[in-house]
């Protein structure tokens, strides 16, 4: 039943907040590799799936499967699984208390017990690939918002993890820091990290994405390639939502 | 006969300082147990704590400081006046304590506990590495008031019999006569003594604080 050729795998996710159902039935494949951007309308519970995905917050129902594995199963810990799955939020959340290279390393040394040597070189390598290697031992108030953004990412990508989840990261920032964190994401993309990304960059999902989902009132209405989405919509929802979104957003789509 | 004045009332400072340090440690241990407990403990645990706090808080101090002080130096536990009257003493301040460090606890914000989570960190080593830090730091300046509190209040257990400054002070006034030069005396002391804390207290939060912005 469950294909090992999916990294991760959700299969009738629901979930419900008092009377108000934020999504239903939201079934999932991802392969390994594959860059998924999800979009939508604010409030169809994009976010919270995200959220869901990593445990964050309980389901009411489904499965979730990460390699073949379920983490929705009773007994499975849930900082575990957090391990394996990297997430970057909208509004940055780096520790306020730690530098940049400490906010990358606190998960290897804390978390992998990995020695302390090792996680700052481990660290470092990370900063380095996002770009702010220079920036080691600034604290995050000394940052921009691009700046903390891609400590996040790098945060995240020290764990190593098999998926990483992007919940709206450039939503929070200036419009000339969204260049800076799209790159870096643009970057990992082709290194074929699996990514889930929720956004509202239209020119970043067309461009990169593998596939985009399209995600309105808790459910998944669409999904296909970039191509088939922006050119050829099935559905009239799907349509009206591209349209309204690339006149908002027209300049950067191209 | 100034000097002599002086340095009878002095020596009671080392005890005055030594029901501090007694009561302060105590009180921040209990006030942050409690403060984890409020925030983080659940609804019935939470309860238990807030209870706790408007019962505490809620007592003329020195009214708690005699009724412990008769459990702690009772029948089943027999403390010495010193150790009876710094527990307790501790124990009043640590609801003060406690509402200081939930409330910078809270100020660090749920973001901090999500992105921790996130990491792949329990809990308990989330409120360890990552909340309790920043918390510690913002709860500075208010812990530094409720540390001059405690160093006043050390004065109470004046009261139990132990011979701390106040008590020094008092039993001069009497032999002596010189009720103003005595309790003056006791006062200067006091002064000094908040004063040194304080600033220390202040040194500690500059030492301590975060950078911001430098661009």
């Amino acid at each position: 039943m469950i294909n090992p050729t999916y990294i991760l795998q959700a299969k009738n996710l629901t979930k419900i907040y008092g009377e108000n159902v934020i999504f239903q039935d939201v079934s999932l494949d991802v392969h390994k590799g594959e860059t998924i951007v999800i979009i939508g309308p604010s409030g169809t519970g994009k976010s919270t799936l995200l959220r869901c995905l990593n445990l964050l917050t309980p389901l009411n129902s489904g499965q979730i499967f990460l390699e073949g594995q379920e983490i929705t199963a009773q007994g499975v810990d849930a900082d575990q699984v957090r391990q394996k799955i990297g997430m970057v939020f909208q509004n940055f959340l780096l520790f306020n208390h730690l530098t940049a290279l400490g906010n990358v390393m606190i998960g290897l040394t804390k978390v992998k017990k990995m020695p302390t040597e090792k996680a700052r070189q481990k660290a470092l390598y990370e900063l380095e690939r996002v770009g702010l290697l220079d920036r080691a031992d600034h604290y995050p108030a000394q940052l921009s918002g691009g700046q903390q953004q891609r400590v996040a990412i790098a945060r995240a990508l020290a764990m190593d993890p098999l998926v990483m989840l992007f919940d709206e990261p450039t939503s929070a920032l200036d419009p000339e820091l969204i260049g800076e964190v799209l790159g870096v994401m643009e970057q990992l993309a082709r290194e074929h990290m699996t990514m889930l990304v929720v956004t509202h960059e239209m020119g970043f999902a067309r461009e990169v994405a593998d596939r985009i989902i399209f995600m309105e009132k808790g459910r998944i209405v669409e999904q296909g390639s970039p191509e088939d989405l922006f050119e050829r919509p099935q559905h009239a929802r799907t349509r009206e939502f591209l349209g309204k979104i690339s006149e908002l957003y027209g300049k950067k789509a191209k | 006969m100034v000097s002599q004045f002086f340095s009878y009332i002095l020596q009671g400072t080392s005890v005055t300082v030594a029901v501090t340090l007694v009561a302060l440690p105590l009180g921040l241990l209990i006030g942050l147990l409690l403060a984890l407990f409020y925030n983080y403990g659940g609804f019935w645990v939470s309860r238990l704590a807030a209870v706790y706090s408007l019962v505490m808080r809620g007592v003329p101090p020195i009214a708690l400081l005699f009724i412990l002080y008769f459990l702690l130096s009772g029948r089943l536990i027999n403390l010495s006046p010193f150790w009876a009257g710094s527990i307790s003493l501790g124990i009043i301040s640590s609801a003060y304590q406690m509402e200081i460090l939930r409330g910078a606890l809270q100020a660090v914000g749920e973001g901090q506990m999500t992105a921790a989570r996130a990491v792949g960190m329990s809990r308990l080593q989330a409120i360890r590495y990552i909340i309790i830090p920043q918390a510690i730091r913002l709860a500075i300046p208010p812990w530094s008031n409720e540390a001059s509190i405690v160093l006043k209040d050390s004065s109470l257990v004046y009261a139990l019999g132990v011979p701390e400054i106040l008590r020094r002070a008092q039993q001069l006034s009497a032999t002596t006569q010189q009720p103003f030069l005595a309790f003056g005396a006791a006062a200067l002391i006091y002064f000094i003594l908040v004063f040194l804390v304080n600033r220390g207290l202040d040194l500690l939060a500059e030492k301590t604080k975060l950078p911001s912005a430098t661009a």
